[in-house]
């Protein structure tokens, strides 16, 4: 179960190499050293000890007692990446891949962002490294994600506003995608998902696994026994492949993937590109993709913009079309409830990606009773969303 | 069956000169308006059509592409429409290759056996579709292999001595040689590594060479002529046609391709 993709970076159907000829030398290069890292224990050990003393891991799993009392059903506890350095797990990726870019030679990092937690993320691992960093953001972000804007600056990023297409997170991957066409020699592209072309869905999957290993030993741990189910929120996909990874051989144990509704799946204002997407190609592989009947890429919609994307990562796309993962939805009015709900309840702001996952969460707890066991990963934390919240409050801060 | 891109090449070769690849992008600003432009082109010099199919997302192109392949989606341009475009186009003539060039999606969308059955239909010679590289064509080949279109192969300055090989085999009718690693509308390469890679791709090959990316003014064209079996231009006739209309497109190809089919030294 767990030995794909396959050589040409194949989950099933889904993924591949889908570059122009001119990435192509440079991608097979990437995947040549990853192999050869993946092996290397020295190249590991560093890992462990960024993980352990720079980004603080292991993060907790926490018994979110006041929320399980709410859902009247099984016990509901949160992987706490939300307690990592940066605010979220894209640090766990960032590390891994800047430090196969230092063993590569390259540095100049480029990066993509959203919201902008990759993009904090890659700027910090850069500036720990001592690596030049780049990072692409569409002007509309920018605009409405002004705090990390300026943290990145303050890390020594250059950050470069993307006012091409609609200017917003797949537009930015379009331009670093571009960047890196024209600097592909001494530059190392730091994708913040687990989409893109191969290698990149099985690099970072890898590096965000450390997320579901660690789970799976604290829940033995604390409860003696493997989760009836494990609920994570999509976007690209990282955290949720990230946690999932490790259960998926074990089949009793159900994987939730929760897609942003938007204004609802019925609509065309959401971001659930599995629930309303159909297959495609975009930024480097085959997966599900939201698109119109000419397949041309339609606008994403959600309130937390680090779902805001028309594709997910095409393990996911693999392990939806096989029915080894679940994948439902929350709309932005859930999530905002569940925003507040959360920080009144556990005194924990989760991120607004994160808190897509908790009224699914809270579904299955009822569904599974008292007797039911679930890990929901709490992938960021919620300080960058504040001043959404604010104002949809109609609160001036 | 020998195609129109062997005959039009065979005929450059005759008369020992380089020939002219001009692209435009179907559907900008309006399916007629590019429809008259591109039935223009034959007399202003280009030996082959290069016809651009509009995408949301062009991540191997400038902004002067993009632009207006989303000013083509606008008008409602689709793969269809684009394929009407060569239908018209073959209504007068027949001897001017069509080569479209797009990304993968929409076609993929439309399914590879159907895009490849409709373009042989309206009169279309061979595709170029940008992110579709040697590991991930195969399925489009096929279906390509059995209407007898050309599916062609990129490339680049980043393709060494040893990826060549996979990228030549299988490509048919001509090999186009991406000539800077960048996008399109980038400034141009060096002339000495043109020369040399181009040397390298034809014997690799056996095909016609043209190249593009970065070829802007006649001077330019001249100079790529002198390596190259045809020279390519875009984003500059795109950009013309945007900027100052048809007479001025039509004149900039008049003066590249004059430029370009200069007899060989």
């Amino acid at each position: 179960m767990s030995n794909y993709p396959d050589e040409n970076g194949r989950f099933g159907s889904f993924g591949g190499r889908y570059v122009a000829e001119t990435l192509m030398p440079p991608i097979l290069a990437l995947e040549a050293a990853y192999k050869q890292a993946r092996k290397d224990p020295t190249f590991w050990a560093e890992f462990d000890n960024f993980a352990q003393h720079y980004v603080g891991r292991p993060s907790p799993l926490y018994f979110a007692e006041r929320l399980t009392e709410y859902g009247k059903g099984a016990k509901i506890y949160l992987k706490r990446e939300d307690l990592n350095h940066t605010g979220a797990h894209k640090i766990n990726n960032v590390l891994g891949q800047l430090l196969l870019a230092k063993r590569m030679g390259k540095k100049r990092i480029i990066a993509e962002t959203g919201a902008g937690q990759h993009g904090v993320a890659t700027a910090t691992m850069a500036a720990r490294l001592g690596m030049d960093c780049i990072v692409f953001m569409g002007a509309v972000d920018i605009e409405r994600q002004k705090p990390n804007v300026f943290r990145m600056k303050l890390l020594g990023a250059e950050v470069r506003s993307v006012t091409s297409g609609t200017s917003t997170l797949k537009d930015a991957m379009n331009d670093a995608l571009r960047d890196w066409v024209t600097h592909a020699e001494e530059t190392f592209y730091c994708i913040g998902t687990v989409a893109g072309p191969h290698p990149y869905p099985e690099m970072v999957r890898d590096f965000q696994s450390i997320i579901g290993r660690e789970a799976k030993a604290q829940i033995l741990k604390a409860e003696n026994r493997l989760p009836d189910a494990v609920v994570a929120c999509i976007g690209g996909g990282s955290n949720a492949m990230g946690i999932f990874h490790e259960f998926i051989d074990d089949k009793d144990v159900r994987l939730i993937g929760v897609e942003a509704a938007g204004r609802g799946v019925d609509t065309d204002e959401h971001a659930a590109s599995l629930t309303g997407g159909a297959p495609g190609i975009l930024h480097g592989n085959r997966t599900y993709l939201l698109q119109d009947e000419h397949g041309q890429i339609n606008d994403a919609h959600s309130i937390s913009a680090g779902l805001d994307y028309p594709g997910i990562g095409p393990e996911h796309s693999y392990l939806h079309e096989i029915g080894r993962a679940e994948y439902v939805s929350c709309t932005d009015t859930e999530a905002v409830d569940a925003f507040q709900l959360c920080t009144k309840l556990e005194g924990i702001i989760p991120a607004l990606e994160s808190a897509h996952a908790i009224p699914r969460t809270l579904d299955l707890a009822k569904e599974l009773g008292e007797h039911g066991l679930i890990i929901m990963n709490m992938s960021g934390r919620g300080d960058k969303d504040v001043n959404t919240i604010a104002s949809l409050m109609g609160v001036e801060i | 069956m020998t195609t129109r891109i062997d005959k039009t090449f065979a005929r450059l070769k005759a008369a020992d000169q380089s020939g002219f690849v001009a692209y435009i992008m179907g559907g900008d600003p309006s399916h007629s308006a590019s429809l008259e432009l591109m039935k223009a082109l034959p007399d202003a010099g280009a030996d082959i059509i290069e016809l651009g199919m509009p995408f949301t997302d062009p991540a191997a192109d400038g902004p002067v592409i993009e632009l207006a392949g989303l000013r083509a989606l606008k008008s409602d341009t689709t793969v269809r429409s684009v394929l009407d475009m060569a239908v018209a186009f073959r209504e007068d003539n027949d001897s001017t290759p069509i080569i479209l060039m797009g990304y993968a999606n929409p076609i993929h969308h439309m399914g590879y056996a159907a895009f490849a059955a409709s373009a042989k239909d309206a009169g279309v010679d061979g595709a170029i579709i940008v992110d579709l590289p040697p590991e991930e064509d195969g399925e489009l080949r096929a279906a390509f292999e059995a209407h007898d279109l050309a599916l062609i192969r990129l490339a680049t300055p980043t393709t060494n001595d040893a990826r060549l090989p996979t990228v030549v085999a299988g490509t048919k009718g001509f090999v186009y040689y991406v000539s800077v690693a960048g996008i399109t509308g980038a400034a141009k390469g060096e002339n000495a590594a043109i020369s040399d890679a181009v040397e390298r791709i034809r014997t690799a090959s056996g095909l016609p060479v043209v190249v593009g990316f970065g070829i802007k003014t006649p001077e330019q064209s001249a100079q790529v002529a002198t390596h190259a079996d045809a020279v390519v231009v875009g984003s500059a006739i795109v950009d013309a046609f945007h900027k100052n209309g048809k007479d001025a497109a039509l004149s900039l190809v008049k003066n590249l391709s004059r430029a370009a089919q200069v007899k060989r030294p």
